[in-house]
């Protein structure tokens, strides 16, 4: 189990209109630990997230997911999207919404069961929101309401989560137990983030990739200062100011 | 009112305006959360085709109506699921072609078409039995589709892409969602025609969702809400002799604007009376 691999791209291509979003991605993800990749808004993050997720997809290329196709390897994934774009007076209440969480273990036609539920209720402790579960969901903060939906993720008892830009709708004090909160996660399930909140990401990932169309993988390693610095040169350069020529990108 | 209801004509209309608040209270609360309020008009006014081909085979209207709702409802479906074409110009074609094929199907009948106006604008106090035992059959089909599907639906309306993702048949509910619509729509038609039928639709759904958060409880309170409004809509008719179609419709829209006045007066006293207990 420990080196399985669940989630194997192989020469991904995504074209919108023409012009390629994803260009010849290979990614392989292992069952546990953090990978978070960096790139520029527009660069095919949250695309790349959804080719996993089956919602897109590839014009060419092969993914595997549980060994399987996408659709058939979406239970295993938990998704957090970068916009949550509901109806804040929508009327449904925090359990609920994380007891959607278990829609894949139930199906067609069943209720929820008791188990489900349980699911449910300790996800929501997990992400220390259990206090909470009868409120209507917009009446939360919008950090809040993040956490309900990585309890949402969580309840589907995931071996992926997926986050894409997490953090844009958490205030910055509010991001430190976030991330502690994926520090505790990760042992026990694969963690995918992408986000270009540089700094957040390389303290606590384990591996790290830059995507600007094409991914580059900086492959699994002991995250020290010094690797990190190194690490980061290119798309620190290139996103967070961008004068640094595009000469460093494409030395990769 | 006890006399008044000695009359048939009153007690078919009280069953009517029964059926027609169940049907309107449970699907008009998908309508109003998930924001489809005018593809439910567009479904509505498509019907009206429907009307004229059962002029024209010399059918029950009603029956032309439920094939031409349903068929609208997965038309608009595909239209701006499958194409490009933007859901709100997929609405108006199919909302105008609809009306189209009906003026042209009644042209075509031979001889004059009675009943006409009551279908544009309803009349509670001309069901016949025929049509009441339709109402209670898609209002069967309506309880017994949402009842079954109530997890699905929940989600495919909270979150279109969770849904997708956590294996919901998301395009597949959703026409089906959009043909509980038409045949809501259907039901609606008798009791306030096929011009008023979004108020139905709309105001007890979102006279309820003010009161409160759950759907089942908004579901139950709409139904309860738009039989208060069609009964009294339907005296106040008697009353005044106006038209019954719209004087439901006005009393249902005066109700909602109170509503809106408690439920602000309501706010305001809670925050007096106590800070939130646990802002972050």
């Amino acid at each position: 189990m420990a080196n399985q691999e669940l989630v194997k791209l192989d020469d991904i291509w995504v074209h919108y209109d023409d012009a390629p979003t994803l260009e010849g991605i290979n990614l392989s993800v292992k069952s546990s630990g953090f990978l978070g990749i960096i790139g520029p808004n527009g660069g095919g993050k949250t695309t790349l997230l959804k080719v996993i997720l089956g919602l897109v997809k590839p014009t060419h290329g092969r993914v595997s997911v549980m060994g399987g196709n996408p659709e058939h390897g979406r239970k295993f994934i938990g998704y957090i999207p970068q916009y949550n774009l509901f109806d804040p007076e929508f009327p449904i209440s925090v359990f609920e919404v994380v007891l959607m969480g278990r829609y894949g273990r139930t199906g067609l036609f069943r209720h929820y069961r008791e188990e489900d539920k349980k699911a449910a209720m300790t996800a929501l402790k997990t992400v220390d929101m259990l206090d909470y579960k009868d409120r209507q969901i917009g009446r939360l903060s919008s950090g809040e309401q993040q956490r309900i939906f990585i309890a949402r993720a969580l309840a589907t008892s995931p071996k992926l989560l997926l986050l894409d830009e997490p953090t844009t709708s958490i205030d910055p004090a509010m991001q430190v137990g976030f991330y502690e909160l994926l520090d505790k996660l990760k042992h026990g399930m694969a963690i995918i983030m992408v986000s270009h909140d540089i700094c957040a990401v390389s303290i606590y990932v384990d591996e790290i990739a830059c995507l600007n169309h094409q991914l580059f993988y900086h492959g699994s390693k002991e995250v020290s200062a010094e690797d990190l610095a190194k690490t980061y040169q290119c798309p620190v350069q290139l996103i967070a100011h961008g004068f640094i020529p595009h000469r460093v990108l494409k030395e990769h | 009112m006890p006399e008044i209801l000695q009359h048939e004509f009153m007690q078919h209309a009280l069953l009517a305006g029964m059926l027609a608040a169940v049907a309107c209270g449970i699907v008009g609360v998908y309508v109003v959360i998930k924001k489809i309020v005018f593809i439910s008009g567009g479904i509505a006014h498509a019907s009206f085709g429907g009307i004229g081909l059962g002029y024209l085979l010399g059918i029950n209207p009603v029956l032309g109506a439920i094939f031409f709702t349903t068929a609208s409802a997965i038309g608009i479906g595909l239209a701006t699921r499958r194409t490009r074409l933007p859901e709100d110009t997929a609405i108006g074609i199919l909302w105008a072609m609809g009306m189209a094929l009906g003026i042209i199907f009644i042209g075509l009948t031979p001889g004059y078409a009675p009943d006409l106006f009551s279908y544009l604008f309803g009349n509670i106090l001309t069901v016949p039995t025929s049509d009441l035992l339709l109402m209670l059959i898609l209002d069967v089909i309506i309880i017994f589709l949402v009842s079954l599907l109530y997890k699905e639906f929940l989600v495919l309306s909270f979150d279109e892409e969770f849904s997708a993702v956590s294996g919901v048949l998301t395009e597949r509910l959703y026409l089906l969602l959009l043909c509980l619509i038409a045949l809501t729509v259907v039901v609606l038609i008798r009791v306030v025609g096929i011009i008023l039928v979004l108020a139905l639709l709309t105001i007890p759904a979102a006279l309820a969702r003010q009161f409160t958060h759950s759907l089942k409880k908004m579901m139950l309170l709409a139904i309860l809400a738009g039989a208060v409004f069609t009964f009294s809509g339907l005296w106040l008719s008697y009353v005044l002799d106006l038209a019954s179609g719209a004087t439901i419709i006005l009393v249902s829209g005066t109700a909602l604007f109170i509503s809106f006045g408690i439920s602000r007066l309501r706010s305001k006293t809670r925050d007096l009376n106590h800070q939130p207990p646990d802002t972050a």
